[in-house]
């Protein structure tokens, strides 16, 4: 009795190791180009892309059960709910709020 | 159906020590293992998450003062070093295949390789650490007076606490990595990894691909984003 596992072509590996070089190269190339506020964007698109090309290949995401994938989406999920409700703290200390005695509230409540 | 003659050895058959009772069979087992590491490696996709959201948040928060740092970092050593772990990550990736196909020396070799590359990255990122020291930028220990940009010598200083904390915690797990490589290098020395035992390879192999995807962040995050001028 052996193991079923696919075994991954050595041509995959070195590929993805030199696409992942070339992607290192062009983030570092862009960021020095002035682009603003679309730097951070491209170097995290860049950056998503090579982690991509990471889970998918060497740590053989490609070849792994449907149940293992959910974990790793669920990791992901896990990350952008810390993110957005982070976000969602910081970004809304600012808003000014004034307490409005609730007879008011319910006269105005209707026009908002 | 015909039977074919197998002559009587006391050993047990090399297949089935590795598969422990529970186990129907060596896939079931592998599959457990695999989904237990990812577990894992999720609980640090968030430990390391923490970081980067404390990152972001202080970036938005004092964003000209972050701006403001990226001239004192070596954006040559820390691409130098992005290059260093991708080659670790290639010679783990082919680790793992020689130890499934029970290539000995291979796996051997490529274990080596691999805990060289990751020593050099260590040994860069000492010499990067000791010219922030010299330089006076670290927070709390030696922080010196930020000659580039003086208005920024308060704020500047969350930013180097970050650095040192994120670039920091991710050397450990490097350090912890170069250990478990150890770790598996004597055992390959005894021939333990066979094409039908590899699971401690594949699972210390998807360790390593996960701290090499935690520096692909910290790389642009931390040497890149406005380093121009």
């Amino acid at each position: 009795m052996s193991m079923h596992v696919p075994i991954p072509k050595v041509s995959t590996l070195v590929g993805v190791w030199a696409a992942l070089i070339v992607l290192t190269g062009t983030t570092s190339a862009v960021s020095y180009v002035e682009l603003g506020e679309w730097n951070i964007v491209v170097a995290l698109l860049i950056a998503f892309m090579k982690a991509s090309l990471v889970v998918w290949v060497f740590m053989a995401i490609r070849h792994s059960t449907t149940l293992t994938r959910l974990f790793c989406i669920a990791g992901l999920l896990w990350l952008g709910i810390m993110i957005v409700i982070t976000f969602g703290d910081y970004s809304t200390r600012n808003w000014t709020y004034q307490a409005q005695p609730w007879s008011h509230t319910k006269a105005v409540g209707g026009s908002h | 159906m015909a039977e074919t003659i197998v002559p009587v050895s006391h050993e047990p058959p090399a297949e089935a020590t590795h598969l422990r009772h529970h186990f129907a069979t060596e896939e079931q087992q592998m599959d457990a293992s695999t989904l237990g590491m990812w577990t894992f490696l999720i609980t640090e996709v968030l430990f390391f998450g923490g970081m980067f959201a404390g990152y972001a948040v202080y970036r938005n928060l004092y964003p000209a003062a972050f701006a403001s740092s990226s001239q004192y970092m070596n954006v040559v050593l820390g691409g130098t070093n992005t290059a260093v772990l991708i080659c670790s990550s290639l010679t783990m990736a082919l680790a793992v295949r020689a130890a499934q196909l029970s290539k000995q020396r291979d796996l051997i070799l490529f274990l080596i390789l691999t805990m060289i590359f990751g020593t050099i990255f260590l040994v860069i990122k000492g010499f990067e650490y000791h010219d922030k020291w010299v330089e006076g930028l670290v927070p709390g220990l030696h922080w010196g007076s930020y000659p580039e940009a003086p208005q920024f010598a308060h704020n500047a200083q969350i930013l180097f606490f970050l650095y040192f904390c994120m670039t920091g915690m991710h050397a450990l797990h490097m350090i912890i990595g170069l250990g478990l490589l150890s770790f598996l290098l004597i055992q390959a020395y005894r021939r333990v990894f066979h094409a039908n035992y590899f699971a401690p390879v594949e699972m210390i192999g998807l360790y390593w691909h996960f701290v090499d995807i935690v520096w692909i962040f910290l790389f642009p995050l931390l040497y890149l984003i406005g380093h121009r001028r």
